[in-house]
């Protein structure tokens, strides 16, 4: 049996010649210490695109690439198909996998020198490989025909029509006409699962091929340098007297991470399943608020934290300026330490953008500037505010609540954050200060001056000045007190 | 050595060769980028816009703001429910009307109408728009787009057709208006 086997093996190897050169890229040597446990995210990566590609084109079998049907072929998907969920759960967490471990390879590349001489072309097909990453995301969720895609479009070509003289074109040319229609789904389709794809295998094959000439980065240690005259030298000699047969030495580590990964896929699959679709993507249902994927969660809070004023450049210059740091970070660090306990700044860096990208998408979690569009009819006011109160402060709880208020100020805990809470407000703010707020607006707030009669007005800020914490006193206006009371303008009078 | 400077038949061949595939693919990227770029060039000027009726003035009351449905003038026959749209109407009083876009100014989500505090509300960002389509709060940096409106023969027709962006052309009819807050 084994001679047969052997026998065909021949038979096609004396007509391919692959043996020889496979034999050569699996066992080249590889310094000892980077068989290690940070060195497994690259495979990792590689393991789950290929997971994606064999899913996606199982996903492909059923759905349909057409606006009047792709949402209802995710739901024979979810709900008809034998185990349709089951791929769809694992092609949407596989791709959430993908691009977490992909950031952790940047990242542990980053801190690990490996993007320095000669490994600076890697670096950068390594970023190119980041993008499209993010491609297939962002083309994926519009895949996923629902609500939430459709509206994603919107944001999209809002952002994209800002770029100056070229943005209606680009808009036109990314929907594929003049709104979010038919052709905007099928181009974004044949993104997904044409252009992109083709581009990630072309650029992954450079990628591993640079890997295979250049030799894995070795394990940096402080105060080796790496200078070109001389890297490549002292790297031979590194694999020639401390190194291993990347097969079998390195390998192992890379498969058992790569199948623990694709079970933690499958486990998250099985528990969370599939993602969406949310609601029917017709534009003339507008009650909706339209999030984006987990990855873009951290954009989604940046464009409502950002001033105005500076949203536009923001946009339209930050990726511009972030994409051609990454590229160009080889040619300004090719050389010098590659220990990331000799570089301070590259581990502030990386914990500098890790805590923003973490505070951002905390935030969008929760999305405390959104108002909270039915609060004013869902949280009715806290009976115990209403205790012990006059007619007139009960007219202005009515008003408080019928006026929407609470779409962006919470009382009791629940209502929005856009505003601040009222719950204290009679401590901040005077009688006159609660009048001029509430019809003139400011701060954020929009003018009710128009909105309400002169009557809803005191009776509104009749109620908000009831509202202060018990043992603590309502601000009042001290020059006010002094006009009224005749003792004290008597003493102050005496004063010169 | 004289085969390097001098051109011989295979190597004029080869470079007529090449040329021959050049032209060829010159030649027929043309058709390939129109096609490409046919979105684009169709919708020069108002190509894609055209008026569409909302309905009988009757269909709203004055003084008030009500949504209305209108399907898209452009339509394909894969495009399902995505070319019907909604806009907000706003009869201010007899034949005088406002028309506003349900895409927020700031990145497109749908606004929607609060009458009893009488704002736009943004699920999105937080944008608010008063009632006359003007910037209340939050990160738009303009009021609300607004359609281009006609009463004819008691029905209110709008021109419509593409997506309202801050590049569109819909943006370019309706600038900032002052806001009331400062």
């Amino acid at each position: 049996m084994r001679i047969m086997i052997g026998k065909i093996g021949q038979w096609f190897d004396r007509r391919l010649q692959l043996a020889a050169p496979i034999r050569e890229a699996v066992e080249h040597p590889v310094p000892r210490r980077t068989a290690s446990w940070w060195y497994v995210f690259g495979s990792a990566a590689l393991t789950v695109f290929i997971l994606q590609i064999v899913t996606g084109i199982l996903l492909a079998l059923i759905y349909v690439p057409s606006a009047a049907e792709a949402w209802s072929s995710l739901q024979a998907l979810n709900h008809d198909v034998t185990l349709g969920w089951f791929i769809r759960a694992m092609h949407g967490w596989g791709s959430n996998f993908m691009l977490a471990i992909v950031l952790i390879h940047m990242v542990q590349v980053f801190l690990f020198g490996a993007y320095k001489f000669p490994r600076e072309l890697t670096w950068i097909v390594g970023v190119f490989l980041l993008l499209m990453t993010l491609g297939m995301a962002f083309s994926g969720q519009v895949l996923r025909f629902d609500q939430d895609a459709y509206w994603g479009l919107g944001i999209g070509a809002s952002i994209a029509s800002r770029v100056p003289i070229l943005g209606p074109s680009i808009v036109r040319l990314m929907l594929g006409g003049p709104i979010i229609a038919g052709a905007t789904l099928s181009r974004f389709f044949a993104l997904h699962v044409f252009v992109i794809p083709g581009m990630l295998i072309v650029f992954v094959g450079l990628h591993l091929l640079m890997v295979l000439k250049l030799g894995i980065n070795e394990w940096p240690m402080p105060g080796r340098v790496v200078r070109r005259g001389t890297y490549v030298s002292e790297y031979h000699e590194l694999t020639k007297k401390d190194g291993a047969p990347f097969f079998p030495y390195a390998v192992w580590k890379d498969l058992f991470f790569a199948a623990c990964v694709i079970l933690a896929i499958a486990a998250c699959a099985l528990y969370f399943g599939p993602f969406g679709p949310t609601g029917q993507p017709d534009p003339t249902i507008i009650q909706t608020a339209p999030k984006p994927d987990y990855f873009f969660l951290w954009l989604y809070a940046l464009l409502s934290l950002l001033p105005p004023a500076l949203e536009t450049p923001a946009l339209l210059v930050g990726p511009v300026v972030v994409i051609a740091g990454l590229l160009l970070l080889p040619f300004f660090s090719g050389e010098g330490e590659k220990s990331w306990k000799r570089r301070p700044i590259a581990v502030l860096t990386v914990l500098l953008i890790a805590i923003t990208l973490g505070t951002f998408t905390h935030l969008a979690e929760f999305t405390p500037w959104s108002p909270h569009m039915s609060a004013w009819s869902g949280d009715p006011v806290p009976v115990r505010l209403l205790h012990g109160t006059t007619a007139l402060e009960r007219q202005g709880a009515l008003v408080f609540q019928a006026k929407q208020c609470r779409n962006c100020h919470s009382l009791g805990d629940s209502g929005g954050q856009r505003g601040p809470a009222l719950d204290g407000v009679a401590v901040r703010l005077t009688q006159n200060q609660l009048i001029r707020q509430v019809i003139q607006g400011g701060g954020n707030m929009p003018a009710y001056g128009n909105n309400l009669s002169p009557a809803e007005t005191t009776a509104l800020v009749a109620f908000l000045e009831t509202l202060y914490p018990a043992g603590q006193t309502p601000a009042r206006d001290a020059s006010r007190d002094t006009v009224l009371s005749d003792i004290p303008v008597k003493t102050s009078g005496g004063q010169p | 050595m004289s085969n390097e400077t001098t051109l011989s038949r295979r190597g004029f061949f080869t470079k007529i060769g090449i040329l021959l595939n050049g032209l060829v693919a010159a030649a027929l990227a043309v058709p390939m980028a129109g096609f490409l770029l046919s979105s684009i060039t169709r919708g020069r000027g108002n190509g894609y816009l055209s008026w569409v009726p909302l309905g009988p003035v009757s269909d709203f009351p004055e003084g008030e703001t009500r949504l209305a449905t209108f399907r898209n003038p452009y339509v394909m026959p894969t495009d399902g429910k995505t070319v019907d749209t909604a806009c907000w109407v706003r009869r201010i009083a007899g034949d005088q009307f406002q028309v506003f876009a349900v895409n927020c100014a700031h990145l497109g989500c749908p606004v929607r109408w609060f009458s009893q505090s009488g704002l736009f509300m943004c699920p999105c960002h937080g944008g608010a728009y008063y009632s006359d389509g003007s910037r209340a709060s939050g990160p738009p940096e303009r009021g609300l787009f607004e359609y281009p409106y006609k009463v004819q023969d008691g029905t209110v027709s709008i021109q419509a057709g593409e997506l309202p962006t801050p590049g569109a052309a819909i943006a370019a009819l309706t600038g900032e208006k002052p806001s009331c807050a400062s």
